[in-house]
């Protein structure tokens, strides 16, 4: 088993024309990811050769799912017409919609969220996430797909390189998934939608958790934590050095006031029973220490 | 991007939210002419992003022009914790019958907006909101279907508005929601929305942030970034397109990715109790793809800033892989020859990590020094700082 993502996943990529989709799908296809088309409004009907897939190109994700029967998206659109893409998507019914796109205003994301919550039929990943991955089953974004293979850890993580570095310090254990929830002020899937599943999912038996400055999500999910879950959870926060005020990279990223500091995160799900790490290294070995390895 | 008070002004202005008269001033003899021009009695205001300038004698009523400018000379050049005042803005005076407050903001939390109204404005309304929370009215609205005349009334009457307002105020928060939406805004905040003496309803002061990412459809936006009180080195990366922060510390930091420099800057932090309280000099993401021209800009700002003694690259080689990293480094230290001057500790792991090892140590760099891991590496580049 795995979160979100498992060997039934079939993939369409919003976006696959352009350069930065082009250059993904071809290393998701490298990593096994089935892959069974591409939207691209406008362009519909061209077959697109990536590596000798032949890899058909559909006007609407409705078209596209459709044709080759896709459970799962993956949107590399620019920032301008990435709204247009998720909504798209949401009124295809398609259930995974994972967001990479970084730099789309919020308004647009507070948007194409409160209407994938409407309709009530869609899960969005991101946006600005590096995405998810489900080691030796599927692959969606741009998770290096080599770092390590399958294990018991569930990993969520609101930093692209920070998960990275994790699946790395952990390399010998192993994940069932690892998501890149992103680090904008709104995104589809929390701290929280894992941790649930990766509750729920039985071949899960330790989780870790990333978050970092800015927003109340890790006291949240401290919450969450003691009512929910019960499997051992580890970890770390980045962000205790940042100054108040200034935004550190993600748009979301920015502390202000005595809320959303990495010291009121730390002490939240420290108070909650969850060890937190002091750097991504002991975070990853207070995770072995627990696991016995 | 938090705007000037002025220009919140100038966008309520512009979308039909009631507002005083007022000019900008950044000298004495403009202070003088902008009252002059305004006539009667003025307040002349510190133009500052941070609060509390009131109590800080930042802003001042003045009986004529005369005066103004004598208020003005007291102001301009102020420093209100820790912002120079360039700017006052010179507003007419109005009579003041009524103080309320009105705002609309992205709820980070719930992920949707808010509107917070309240019939007590005026003062902080944070305090409102903590010792008398049954005071300001809190009333999700949806991103989809925002606020139309139906939803105004009902925010208005929830908040127990005055009859004789509450059709002005609905008004006036239609036109706040028309801000919000049409100039891509997360924060807009009328403090005080006043009842002048005459029955009006005006917003005396405003404060809105904008969202940056929403520049590619707001080209007037460009226009209303502070390069007056901009950092030279935060300017010059912002021009190489580079994501840099100017910190207080020593040690200068380069990474890729938002969260593992953040991490950076925390493991360095750290090691430094060790050598006396060193601390991070700056915070620089470069990105997913780090080149020899990225690296080598980046590289180049932080050797630019005389506070840092030791420069600590921390690269986790993703899609970029190590080996593409390490030749980006030895590149960069070439273009910047002589220029190169601060020990650099430099800290690969991921894709390709020996070959991107292996090149370096061919490289042999004077000032490069390799350390295996990130806490090893933190703490040799804090010490090389204290030296």
């Amino acid at each position: 088993m795995a979160i979100f993502l498992n060997e039934e996943s079939i993939l369409i990529v919003q976006g696959m024309t352009g350069s930065e989709g082009t250059k993904h799908t071809r290393r998701m296809l490298a990593s096994g990811t089935k892959i069974l088309g591409g939207v691209t409004p406008g362009k519909g009907g061209q077959l697109v050769d990536i590596d000798g897939h032949q890899l058909p190109v559909f006007n609407t994700v409705a078209e596209a799912m459709s044709a080759t029967g896709a459970n799962t998206s993956v949107v590399f659109v620019p920032p301008k017409f990435a709204k247009a893409a998720v909504i798209d998507a949401i009124d295809a019914l398609m259930p995974l919609v994972v967001v990479i796109t970084e730099g789309i205003p919020v308004h647009d994301a507070a948007s194409f969220y409160a209407y994938s919550v409407s309709k009530g039929t869609t899960r969005i990943i991101g946006p600005n996430c590096p995405g998810l991955i489900s080691p030796g089953k599927s692959n969606v974004g741009i998770i290096p797909a080599n770092i390590t293979g399958a294990g018991p850890i569930g990993l969520v993580s609101k930093s692209g390189t920070l998960t990275y570095q994790m699946m790395y310090e952990l390399r010998e254990i192993g994940f069932t998934t690892a998501v890149g929830i992103g680090g904008d002020p709104v995104i589809g899937t929390t701290h929280i939608d894992a941790l649930r599943a990766f509750q729920d999912d039985p071949e899960t038996t330790a989780i870790v958790m990333i978050g970092e400055i800015g927003g109340d999500a890790e006291e949240r999910a401290a919450a969450f934590i003691v009512q929910y879950v019960t499997k051992p959870v580890i970890a770390y926060v980045a962000g205790f050095t940042a100054p108040e005020g200034k935004t550190m990279g993600h748009a979301g990223a920015i502390v202000s006031g005595s809320s959303g500091t990495a010291q009121a995160k730390k002490d939240a799900l420290e108070a909650a029973g969850v060890q937190v790490g002091q750097t991504p290294s002991e975070t990853a070995q207070l995770l072995r220490d627990i696991l016995g390895r | 991007m938090d705007l000037f008070e002025y220009q919140a002004r100038e966008l309520f202005e512009k979308h039909g939210v009631p507002v005083l008269a007022a000019e900008i001033a950044t000298t004495l003899d403009e202070a003088e002419a902008a009252a002059k021009k305004i006539g009667g009695k003025v307040v002349v205001k510190a133009q500052v992003k941070v609060g509390g300038r009131g109590k800080a004698g930042g802003v001042k009523l003045a009986e004529d022009a005369v005066d103004a400018r004598e208020k003005a000379s007291a102001i301009l050049g102020m420093d209100i914790k820790g912002h120079t005042v360039r700017t006052v803005m010179i507003a007419a005076a109005a009579p003041i019958e009524s103080e309320y407050y009105l705002s609309i903001l992205l709820d980070r939390s719930n992920r949707n907006f808010l509107v917070m109204a309240s019939v007590s404005g005026g003062m902080d309304i944070e305090e409102v909101a903590h010792t008398a929370p049954e005071k300001l009215v809190k009333i999700p609205v949806s991103a989809v279907d925002g606020i139309n005349a139906l939803k105004a009334r009902e925010i208005v009457a929830a908040a127990k508005f005055p009859e004789d307002v509450a059709e002005q105020v609905a008004q006036t928060l239609l036109r706040l929601w028309e801000v919000f939406q049409s100039e891509d805004a997360t924060l807009v905040e009328v403090n005080p929305l006043i009842k002048s003496k005459e029955g009006k309803i005006i917003a005396l002061d405003g404060k809105i942030t904008i969202d940056d990412n929403a520049l590619f459809r707001q080209p007037d936006h460009s226009a209303l970034v502070d390069h007056a009180s901009t950092n030279a080195l935060e300017a010059a990366a912002k021009e190489r397109d580079l994501n840099y922060v100017k910190l207080d510390g020593q040690v200068g930091i380069i990474g890729n990715g938002a969260g593992l420099v953040m991490s950076t800057l925390d493991v360095v932090a750290d090691a430094g109790k060790k050598y006396g309280g060193v601390q991070p000099a700056n915070f620089l993401d470069i990105g997913g793809g780090a080149s020899a021209q990225v690296m080598a800009d980046g590289l180049s700002i932080i050797l630019g800033d005389s506070d840092v003694k030791s420069v600590f690259v921390n690269v986790f080689g993703g899609i970029t892989s190590c080996d593409a990293v390490a030749t980006g480094i030895v590149q960069a230290l070439e273009l910047l020859g002589s220029k190169a001057t601060k020990p650099i500790v430099v800290r690969l792991e991921g894709n390709n990590v020996v070959q991107g090892r292996e090149i370096l140590a061919k490289a042999a760099h004077r000032l490069v020094e390799q350390v295996e891991t990130m806490d090893g590496a933190a703490d040799r580049a804090a010490q090389l700082a204290a030296k």
